[in-house]
């Protein structure tokens, strides 16, 4: 496989004392986080713990009030938000965010906008469309008309067409049927076999704990714990509360 | 059919496609930056004005006259984004109308120091062609092969370039595009040069219709406003149909009518369309 397809895993991402929020609301109160290269990283938590600004801070969308934010050797809080797909970190956000009246092939096209993008555009959505065959029945089709699972299909190899060696992945799982859900599951699984690193953030605990290797819990904005996940899913105060078990 | 009528058809589909190109610029500033621009027929008088300079005063030839035009005015259409609209575009809509609204009188107050108010004429015509039964002015069938060559470029602008995919994409969701790496800002810069360059374009094909003075802006920016909201604020598609629709209201109604007369059937479609389609004609 060329280059332009199998990227490096990347440097390692690192935050520490994250604080962040909106206005007089603050979300996250010193958040501490590792993504080594090559890894796939959960973070887990109920609705309103503060994930999705957790990956919001990462992609610059919001600046942290205090706390290191570092991409190997990079301070990201320094780097304007458009410069990081550039840099091999893509972020699919929450509720996908699609151009619904778009064609599945211009939705790739806007991800792949980066003048270094650009020039690996067809190796690199031909490879999307050997990934998710789907796509490519659909390419000529408004992204708008994709059912829920093809749209997170599409989502996933919007971010793709960037190259990234970093993916983060908001609440892929939400707003969809169950059996969709583990065919999304399905698909980070393949996208880890690329060899991408991965941090991906989700109410759905016990599908994500099979995915990843480890994972943060996180709590009121707070990391209430965090290990291997097998560990995670044996320990029985985070089976109580996430998982239905005792 | 009545030739005379057939005439008045034929003028509307020609006029149509003189209106579509500030429509279109419109709807596209409008579309990506959110900020309607209501000195954009301004922008077209200024780019008359650049023409007619450079044609009878520099004594340059007409096609390197109306080659400067277009950039002259993207420039203009920079500048306005820089200076007027890029500080206001976190401030309240209204505050975003007044301010263009206020380089509307600017520019008509500084055409008028300049080259006063003087009605001022190119002095081109081309003859008049004969089709079929019906005479179709040479300047107006020129005018229109040219907004439509123009319009043509804007579509594949938009369809096949990444900037053009990004443009509207931004018009849509412009939170989301630096995730694609994409600085809104500069795609910002960039619709308001294409859009500047739309009204240069329209300028060119104006002027050898109609004189230029400080305030010829009233004669079509009322119109191509009605045009934009009745195809639908910021729908490119929407808007060039519409300006078809209106160009041939306004040619018929002056066919039974006065040409003044024909004006008031536009304006009260207009109004009828907006009772009963708020959001345009081809919202979807």
């Amino acid at each position: 496989m060329s280059a332009a397809l199998k990227p490096d895993a990347g440097p390692r991402l690192e935050l520490s004392g994250i604080q962040a929020g909106y206005g007089d609301f603050q979300a996250l109160f010193g958040v501490g986080l590792r993504v080594e290269p090559g890894e796939a990283v959960g973070v887990v938590g109920p609705n309103g713990a503060g994930k999705t600004t957790l990956l919001r801070v990462i992609s610059g969308l919001i600046r942290p009030r205090a706390g290191t934010l570092r991409y190997g050797d990079r301070d990201l809080t320094r780097v304007p938000p458009h410069e990081l797909p550039g840099l091999g970190i893509a972020h699919v956000p929450e509720n996908r965010r699609l151009f619904p009246h778009l064609t599945v092939e211009e939705n790739l096209k806007v991800g792949a906008f980066t003048k270094s993008a650009r020039a690996h555009f067809e190796k690199r959505r031909d490879h999307v469309y050997e990934l998710f065959p789907r796509m490519k029945q659909r390419r000529h089709q408004l992204a708008g008309t994709l059912s829920g699972g093809e749209q997170q299909m599409c989502a996933i190899g919007r971010a793709l067409m960037s190259g990234p060696k970093i993916l983060l992945l908001d609440e892929p799982s939400a707003g969809l049927a169950p059996l969709v859900v583990q065919q999304v599951f399905e698909l980070v699984k393949r996208i880890r076999q690329e060899g991408l690193t991965v941090l991906i953030v989700e109410q759905n605990v016990a599908q994500v704990l099979r995915v990843v290797d480890r994972a943060y819990v996180l709590e009121t904005g707070r990391v209430a714990a965090e290990g291997r996940s097998a560990e995670l899913a044996a320990d029985p105060a985070i089976r109580r509360s996430y998982l239905g078990g005792h | 059919m009545d030739p005379f009528f057939l005439e008045a058809l034929v003028n509307g589909i020609l006029l149509g496609g003189v209106f579509a190109l500030p429509a279109l610029g419109l709807n596209l500033v409008f579309g990506v930056v959110d900020v309607v621009w209501l000195c954009y027929a301004e922008l077209v008088m200024v780019g008359m004005y650049t023409v007619w300079f450079l044609y009878t005063q520099a004594g340059w030839p007409l096609g390197l006259a109306f080659a400067a035009c277009l950039p002259a005015i993207a420039v203009l259409g920079l500048l306005l984004h820089l200076i007027v609209v890029r500080p206001l575009l976190s401030s309240p809509p209204i505050n975003q109308v007044l301010a263009t609204g206020g380089v509307l009188f600017f520019l008509q107050g500084a055409a008028t120091l300049v080259f006063s108010t003087d009605f001022r004429s190119l002095g081109v015509d081309m003859p008049p062609m004969e089709v079929g039964e019906v005479f179709v002015s040479g300047t107006k069938l020129a005018a229109f092969i040219a907004a439509l060559v123009g319009a043509g470029i804007l579509w594949a602008f938009l369809k096949f370039t990444y900037v053009g995919t990004a443009i509207r994409a931004i018009a849509r969701d412009r939170e989301v595009m630096p995730l694609m790496g994409v600085d809104p800002q500069k795609i910002y810069l960039i619709a308001s040069a294409v859009g500047g360059a739309l009204a240069g374009l329209a300028a060119c094909l104006l002027v050898v219709q109609l004189d230029v003075h400080p305030f010829v802006g009233l004669s079509f920016g009322p119109i191509t406003f009605m045009i934009c909201v009745m195809g639908g604020l910021g729908n490119m598609l929407g808007g060039f149909l519409a300006a078809f629709l209106m160009g041939l209201i306004i040619s018929v109604g002056g066919f039974w009518g006065t040409t003044e007369f024909s004006y008031v059937v536009a304006f009260a479609f207009f109004i009828i369309v907006m009772f009963l389609r708020p959001k345009g004609l081809f919202a979807r």
